[in-house]
């Protein structure tokens, strides 16, 4: 396959980005999207220029780390899988794709196709603690979940943290990435604790680093390589309303408290 | 805004329900006693502050909204996103716009000739809301422009109602596909009933 690569090229965060054009011969179908980025990068090292920076690290859609915009969709072309599970032979010999970091005010590019998400870590942080009793490890089955729960809880928290939710949405929110958190613990017996304080404290941290409001777009659940579902955010909202109404006064959250 | 949303979609029945009444064919007998009832008595009247409350914050709360998501993306993409999402979704605060137009003209017409603000037109007493609907529903121009602005109200209810269900966290795998089904059918039967008047008036009158 030929292809024709339009890159979003910038030095760094303070500097001014602009599209490059490369183009790739000869890419084998069969090869993964990182594998024909590798090929650009080593093209474009052989000439001398400085490679096409993009983030990965284990290349099997576990660790949530490649976030690729590519042809205006989050994770590229293909349903219910990362960047790095994409493979070329979802695109057509002479094709032109365009690649682009995430976008969002809370991900500041770092460079090229980077950016940082760490504002996605600072929403877990604020969530704080589950309580747990220490000392020897409980039975199995001293705590009575139903499966229904224990699956749904399961399927929330197969989210993997790559942020395709907010680069997909057209508001650039976070809902579905904090409903999936709030909900994997507000799920089961152990997260109930804290469930109060905790998804106030997530949803003020979420509003606080500048990511956008949901709409009901559901480009999320579209887009989410995990496909996690767009209940979890409805479970958030209930949790949150449940809160802000009945939760006593030791467990409003107060921002930054 | 999903709270007041759904707050302003079920108004919307009500005001269906009296516009309804000119199609009988009484000479809009029944028509002016639903909307004299509906201008003097106490309780609609107040209740007339709540429904004022109702827009002013649906309005101003989603336009705030708007303006801080689009705040959220500074760099916009190359490539406009592709996602599968549901049409009307992306385009509310467009639709949200007409609407809002509409409700201006709408007003012109009705409640700020009833409060005073603008002129009663020549030939029409200041409460007969009858003659005036006849003045502006026998006009094709207006009725044209009314009907449009009932399809972009359609299109806004057709996202809106399920969304104020999402955003309230009424979410239920029993409930969702009757809740989008309920959506659907609310927004045709909205825009459908409100534009048979401007049709009979237009047609059959």
């Amino acid at each position: 396959m030929d292809l024709t690569l339009k890159i979003w090229r910038q030095k760094n965060s303070s500097s001014k980005g602009k599209f490059e054009t490369y183009k790739v011969n000869d890419v084998s179908p069969d090869s993964s999207f990182f594998e024909m980025l590798d090929t650009l990068n080593q093209q474009i090292i052989e000439k001398g220029n400085d490679p096409v920076a993009f983030d990965h690290d284990c290349r099997e859609g576990i660790c949530g780390t490649c976030s690729l915009y590519i042809n205006g969709r989050p994770h590229g072309p293909k349903r219910g899988i990362t960047t790095c599970q994409l493979h070329m032979r979802s695109f057509k010999n002479g094709d032109t794709i365009v690649i682009e970091p995430w976008r969002a005010k809370p991900f500041p590019l770092v460079k090229d196709l980077i950016v940082d998400r760490s504002a996605l870590d600072l929403i877990i942080q604020a969530g704080g603690y589950v309580s747990v009793n220490t000392g020897g490890i409980p039975d199995a089955n001293a705590i009575p979940i139903p499966k229904m729960n224990a699956d749904l809880a399961m399927d929330a928290a197969s989210c993997i943290g790559c942020g395709a939710c907010v680069a997909s949405c057209a508001n650039a929110s976070a809902m579905l990435f904090v409903g999936a958190k709030v909900s994997q613990l507000a799920l089961l017996p152990q997260g109930k604790i804290e469930a109060a304080n905790r998804v106030q404290k997530m949803v003020a941290e979420m509003d606080h680093l500048g990511f956008g409001n949901c709409s009901n777009t559901y480009a999320c659940e579209a887009e989410c390589p995990k496909e996690i579902k767009v209940t979890n955010i409805a479970r958030m909202n209930r949790q949150f309303m449940k809160a802000k109404v009945c939760a006593e006064k030791h467990e409003a959250a107060s921002f930054g408290g | 805004m999903g709270l007041f949303g759904l707050f302003l979609a079920m108004f919307l029945l009500v005001h269906l329900t009296i516009n309804l009444l000119l199609l009988c064919n009484d000479g809009g007998e029944l028509f002016t006693a639903a909307s004299s009832f509906m201008g003097t008595n106490i309780a609609i009247k107040i209740f007339e502050y709540v429904l004022f409350g109702g827009f002013f914050i649906h309005i101003i709360v989603g336009v705030i909204i708007t303006l801080k998501n689009w705040a959220s993306r500074p760099v916009g993409y190359l490539v406009a996103n592709k996602s599968h999402t549901s049409f009307f979704s992306k385009y509310m605060i467009y639709t949200g716009a007409i609407i809002f137009i509409f409700l201006i003209l709408h007003f012109m017409h009705f409640f700020f000739i009833k409060i005073g603000w603008v002129q009663v037109p020549a030939g029409l007493e200041k409460h007969d809301f009858y003659k005036m609907a006849i003045a502006l529903f026998t006009n094709k121009l207006y009725s044209f422009v009314y009907m449009a602005f009932f399809i972009f109200l359609g299109f806004h209810l057709n996202h809106a109602i399920q969304s104020g269900f999402q955003t309230l966290g009424l979410n239920h795998n029993k409930y969702n596909c009757t809740i989008k089904k309920v959506s659907l059918i609310y927004s045709i039967l909205v825009a459908g009933g409100f534009s048979l008047v401007p049709i009979y008036f237009m047609f059959f009158f």
